[in-house]
Order: structure tokens, then C-alpha cells, then sequence
């Protein structure tokens, strides 16, 4: 699903978003400009209340913005319709949350094959796939466990592995440390290096500067605006 | 897509096993309710059915009347206004199959130390093709014993089981008003008429053995009345009105005058009657359709509480690539499972019920294809109607909101 080559994976031009509240239109976001170019690790942050947590809700395709365009792989996706926003939700972005939002009932490769259920991905398919990705994140042995089995930091995989299943253009995270002790942060943010190494582009939601420090890239919002965007200080010794 | 969707709707019907089975009951007893309502509506239809056929069809009843005597009126079947001729004349009309003029009372009939009161008819062989009534034993009486007035009887079951008990009743002689008779046949079963009286509590005799001894009329080859068949259902109206037209010539009454006789059609009657029924058997339905009605709502509405529960799954399904028509039709499935579960069972339950009424009771009960398929059909599309609501709410859902839902 990569767009064409030299495109950016994300450009944003002016993007604005309003809420419609009992006090007035508040602007939540005031015109944001940025690129993310393949390949990239973006850690955005800020404080509660700057806008981050907006401009990732666009990022991910879960709302339009009140203004502005966003091109996801070369594509002007700002005023789409619900259902095509959904296939690019399946197909170009995979998420991961602070809280792994797993589904309970669901065993560990179930969960991981879920996308591709809304993908039309046949069964076998499905199965070969999520095993590969359970895998690859080291939990194939609990494939047929429930996610209530498993402790947070391998449940924060599986939904890693649910991101990477439909081969996205984007790994989206929001906070995905935010849940997690320091050590098994560290062995998530790990595992998130590796994969940028692989050539994922990953765009990363934190207010902790050691999590934003695995980034290659940081970009701070403050009041609905970019404060500042720069490449983090002495990357790779943190890799 | 459904593949998969089956599987999720029974992991979910699973984790609420309790509340799944009892939302399912209100189908199965709405369901059962209905199948065995109808059940019971068209038992009573059918046992109509089959009264009415124990009558005859196209048949009229021409009942002498009204004559008037010095200024009063005598009632229908007052005074003796018809008589064998009469009858004759209207078997000639166009239309009419078969006339038998009738005399009937109530007499004791004897047989040794036995007696029994019952319906004495005395009548002509016409009587027994106009109402299809067979002979299962013996043989019918003919013209000529009419004409020379014989003393043969026809006997009804119930008569001849009052009589005879286990005893074949043909060819033994009983008395009437202290006549002799002989039993020459043995009629068949009809069971009751419309009026709720014993059919087979009967004997009949020749018309005019049964004036001369048994009611002992003054005025010999009058009657009172002249049972009438019409060839077919659409000539009745037709074959009525010659009837009357014939019998105002023949008893020569003025333009002004009223008719000296009645005429009452019993195919009407009949089809009152089957119209009472069909109405009672619709009531019934449309009381057990109520209970299906109210499983429905029960559906929606633990289907609302399933949507609330499950706002945060929904957010994840959508966040990761679930289209509004996917998590509608997830939610759809659902209700339509539990419906259409609840319905099997249900059919079950009131089949197996109508099964055990028919078994313990004497009541007739019939249970046609016709409403399994529309109590079926009825189930899914409670299923669909009431889960549409609550799986359009889940779809509808805002993806930001649904994620944050604790």
C-alpha cells in the first residue's frame, strides 16, 4: 500500500481541527504542517490538552479535520467517507494503545488475525499470518492462550503483532508504555526499534522523554500548534 | 465474512450463557405459544369442518308455517301447510337433487325389557342421499315400503347402543307407539350437529309409516317439513327463490299475502358457524403473537445492553478496520441467532404440547406446515426487526468515543 516512491508517508497542510463545545467552537488543533518521510520514527509530544491526542485521532483516520488536508501515502484523505476511512484503518495504519485493547474473549491468534477478517483474508490465511506475527514477537507458543493469560508487556506484543498483520504503511502508537513498568517499556521501545530498522515507519504518541529518546525524531505541540520538530539529541545511543 | 462473524456471535452468546438462554425463552415461548394456539384454532376449524359435512351439503329446510286462523298466527311449523305433493313438485324444479319430506317427533322406542327415547323421522329414501348418510349394516328401505307403508326402521349408532348394547340390532324388532318394527339397517356415525345434539340418536322410518302409527296425523300426506339438496353451492340462491315461487303458485297465495311457510338455509348456518371458528382461531393466534411481540422487544433490548457493554470492542473493531455494515451485520447476526434458536426450540416445545393435548384430551388438534413455516418466518424477522435498532446503534458509534469507553 506504499504510496508512490519519494512520496511522504504523511504531509499535513494547515490541518485544523475544532470541537463544538458548551463554551464556544474550541480549536483544538490550529493549522499543523508536517511531513513524515518512509522509514521514519516520529515520537510526538506534549502536554495534556496541546493537541496531540487530536492530530493522532487524524493520523489514524479516525476523524476528518475541520480544516486543512492530510495526504496518507501521497492520497488526500481529509473528507473521505466513514467506510473508506475504515479500509485504510485495515489496510494503511495499524494501531497500538496505551490500555492493548485486545479483545477479551478472543485467543491470541484470533486477535492477531482480526484485521484480516475485515481485510476478506481467507482462513488459512488468516492463521498463517497471525502465527508469523506471533512469532515474530515471541509469543507463538500462546497462540490459543486468552489475553487475560498473558501479562501486560506480552499482551502490548500481540497488539504490535495485530498492527503489523495487514502489512501497513504506518504503525500508529499511542502512549504503548503508558501501561508498562520501565523494564518491560524498554523491551517494547526495542522491539519498535527493530522494526523501524525494517524499514516500518512509526509515529509515537508520549509525554516521557526517555520513551521519546528511542525516536529519531521529536516533535512538540503546545496549544493546538508545532512548537518545535528536531532530530532527537545522540540518536543511536539509545538504540 | 460470515464465517468468522458465526464464530464471534457464538463466542459472544457464550460469555453470557444465562442471560442468552433467558433472552432465547421469551422466542421459545412465543414461538410455542403461537404454534400451539394455531394448533388449537385449527383443531376447532376442522371439527366444524366436520360437522358441517355430517349435515349435508346445499341443503334447505322448508318448514311449514304460519297459517293464519281467524286473526292468529300459528308460528313456523303451526300449521300443516306442506305436503308430499308439494315435495314432489319441487324435485321437478331445475336444480334440485333430491327432496324428502320429513315428519319427525320424539317417541319411546322398545326393545324387551329395554326403552329409549329418540328422534323418530319418518321420511323417504331421498332423506338418506341428501345428507350422505351411509348404511353400515343391513340395507336402506325403498319407495315401496313408503308407498305401502311398512314397518321398517333404519337405527342410529347411539339408539342402537341405548337398545342393543353390543348386539347387531339388524333384523330384531322393536315397538314404536306399540307397532312393531323391524330394524333393517344400521346407520352410520355423524357424530353432533351444529346444535350440539346427537346425531345418531335416530331412528328412521317411511314417511307414511310414520304418520299413520307413530304420529298419527290428522290430515294423512301433509308434513312439516322438506328437506331440499341443491346440485351445487352457487345454484342455492336460485333453487330458494323457485322454491318459493313454486309454492306461493301452489298454495295459491295472493300477491299481498305473506308465505305460509319458512325456508332456512343450512349452508348458511354452516358457514356462520365456520366463520366463528376462524375468527376464534385468529383470536388465539394474535394472543400468542402478542408473546412473540414481547420476546422481540426482550431481544432489543438485552441487544441495547450487549452494544453498551461492548462499546469499547466496538472501537477497536473499527479502529482496525471494521466497516458500519460489519459491525451491523455482527450485532444482526446475533439477535437473529438467538431468534431463530429460540424459535426451534419453541416449535419444538409447541408441537410436543399440541401432541400431548391431542394425546390427553379429546380435543382435535392439527398442526398444519403452514404455520411452522409462518411462526418461523414470523421468529426471524422479530429477530431482525428488534436487533436492527441496537446493531445500527453499535455502527453508528464514534470510533475516538467508543476507544475511551470504560
Amino acid at each position: 500500500m506504499a504510496g508512490t516512491r519519494g512520496d511522504p508517508v504523511i504531509r499535513v497542510a494547515g490541518l485544523g481541527k475544532s470541537y463544538r463545545t458548551a463554551a464556544g467552537l474550541f480549536p483544538a488543533l490550529k493549522g499543523v504542517d508536517l511531513s513524515i518521510q518512509p522509514g521514519e520514527f516520529v515520537a510526538i509530544m506534549g502536554p495534556s490538552g496541546s493537541g496531540k491526542s487530536t492530530f493522532m485521532n487524524l493520523l489514524g483516520c479516525l476523524d476528518t479535520p475541520s480544516s486543512g488536508d492530510y495526504f496518507l501515502t501521497g492520497r488526500n484523505v481529509a473528507h473521505l467517507r466513514n467506510d473508506e476511512l475504515a479500509i485504510l484503518r485495515n489496510r494503511t495504519i495499524g494501531f497500538v494503545f496505551q490500555g492493548f485493547n485486545l479483545l477479551p474473549r478472543m485467543n491470541l491468534q484470533d486477535n492477531v488475525a482480526l484485521p484480516l477478517v475485515y481485510a476478506g483474508s481467507d482462513r488459512e490465511t488468516r492463521r498463517a499470518r497471525a502465527r508469523t506475527l506471533l512469532d515474530r514477537v515471541g509469543l507463538a507458543a500462546y497462540a490459543d492462550s486468552l489475553p487475560s493469560r498473558i501479562s501486560g508487556g506480552q499482551q502490548q506484543r500481540v497488539a504490535i503483532a495485530r498492527a503489523l498483520v495487514n502489512q501497513p504503511s504506518l504503525i500508529l502508537a499511542d502512549e504503548p508504555t503508558g501501561n508498562l513498568d520501565s523494564h518491560t517499556s524498554e523491551e517494547i521501545m526495542a522491539l519498535f526499534g527493530e522494526l523501524n530498522r525494517e524499514g516500518i515507519t512509526i509515529v509515537l504518541v508520549t509525554h516521557e522523554n526517555d520513551i521519546a529518546a528511542h525516536a529519531g525524531r521529536q516533535v512538540r505541540f503546545l496549544d493546538g500548534r508545532i512548537v518545535s520538530d528536531m532530530a532527537t539529541p545522540a540518536h543511536g545511543a539509545a538504540a | 465474512m460470515i464465517g468468522p462473524m458465526l464464530g464471534e456471535a457464538w463466542r459472544a452468546m457464550g460469555a453470557n450463557r444465562m442471560r442468552t438462554a433467558l433472552t432465547m425463552l421469551g422466542m421459545v415461548i412465543g414461538v410455542g405459544a403461537v404454534v400451539l394456539m394455531m394448533a388449537i384454532g385449527q383443531g376447532a376449524q376442522y371439527a366444524v369442518a366436520q360437522t358441517i359435512s355430517s349435515m349435508g351439503s346445499n341443503l334447505f329446510i322448508v318448514i311449514s308455517g304460519s297459517s293464519t286462523i281467524s286473526g292468529a298466527r300459528s308460528g313456523s311449523g303451526g300449521g300443516p301447510t306442506l305436503n308430499v305433493a308439494d315435495a314432489e313438485a319441487i324435485a321437478e324444479l331445475e336444480g334440485v337433487t333430491h327432496v324428502a319430506p320429513t315428519h319427525q317427533g320424539t317417541r319411546q322406542l322398545v326393545y324387551g325389557a329395554n326403552n329409549w327415547n329418540a328422534t323418530v323421522i319418518g321420511t323417504t329414501p331421498a332423506y338418506l342421499d341428501a345428507r350422505a348418510w351411509s348404511i353400515v349394516s343391513g340395507h336402506a328401505f325403498g319407495d315401496s315400503d313408503v308407498r305401502s307403508a311398512t314397518r321398517v326402521a333404519l337405527i342410529g349408532k347411539t339408539a342402537a347402543e341405548a337398545l342393543f348394547g353390543s348386539e347387531d340390532p339388524v333384523g330384531k324388532t322393536i315397538r314404536i307407539q306399540q307397532s312393531p318394527f323391524v330394524i333393517v339397517g344400521l346407520l352410520g356415525a355423524k357424530g353432533q350437529n351444529l346444535d350440539g345434539r346427537d346425531q345418531d340418536d335416530t331412528i328412521i322410518v317411511p314417511l307414511t309409516t310414520a304418520q299413520r302409527k307413530v304420529f298419527g296425523t290428522p290430515f294423512p300426506g301433509s308434513v312439516r317439513v322438506i328437506m331440499v339438496q341443491a346440485a351445487a353451492p352457487e345454484l342455492m340462491p336460485q333453487v330458494e327463490k323457485s322454491i318459493v315461487a313454486l309454492l306461493r303458485q301452489r298454495h295459491r297465495i295472493r300477491e299481498e299475502m305473506e308465505n305460509d311457510f319458512f325456508i332456512r338455509n343450512l349452508a348458511a348456518a354452516a358457514d356462520s358457524a365456520a366463520e366463528t371458528t376462524r375468527v376464534m382461531s385468529l383470536l388465539l393466534g394474535a394472543i400468542a403473537s402478542v408473546s412473540l411481540l414481547v420476546g422481540g422487544i426482550g431481544i432489543m433490548n438485552i441487544m441495547l445492553v450487549s452494544v453498551t457493554e461492548r462499546t469499547r470492542e466496538i472501537g477497536i473493531r473499527m479502529a482496525i478496520g471494521a466497516r458500519q455494515k460489519e459491525i451491523l451485520t455482527q450485532f444482526l447476526l446475533e439477535a437473529i441467532i438467538i431468534s431463530v434458536a429460540g424459535c426451534l426450540i419453541g416449535l419444538v416445545l409447541g408441537v410436543g404440547g399440541a401432541l400431548l393435548i391431542n394425546a390427553l384430551t379429546d380435543m382435535v388438534i392439527v398442526i398444519s406446515g403452514t404455520s411452522v413455516v409462518v411462526a418461523f418466518g414470523v421468529a426471524a424477522g422479530v429477530g431482525i426487526f428488534f436487533g436492527f435498532y441496537p446493531a445500527r446503534k453499535a455502527a453508528k458509534l464514534d470510533p475516538i468515543e467508543a476507544l475511551r469507553y470504560q
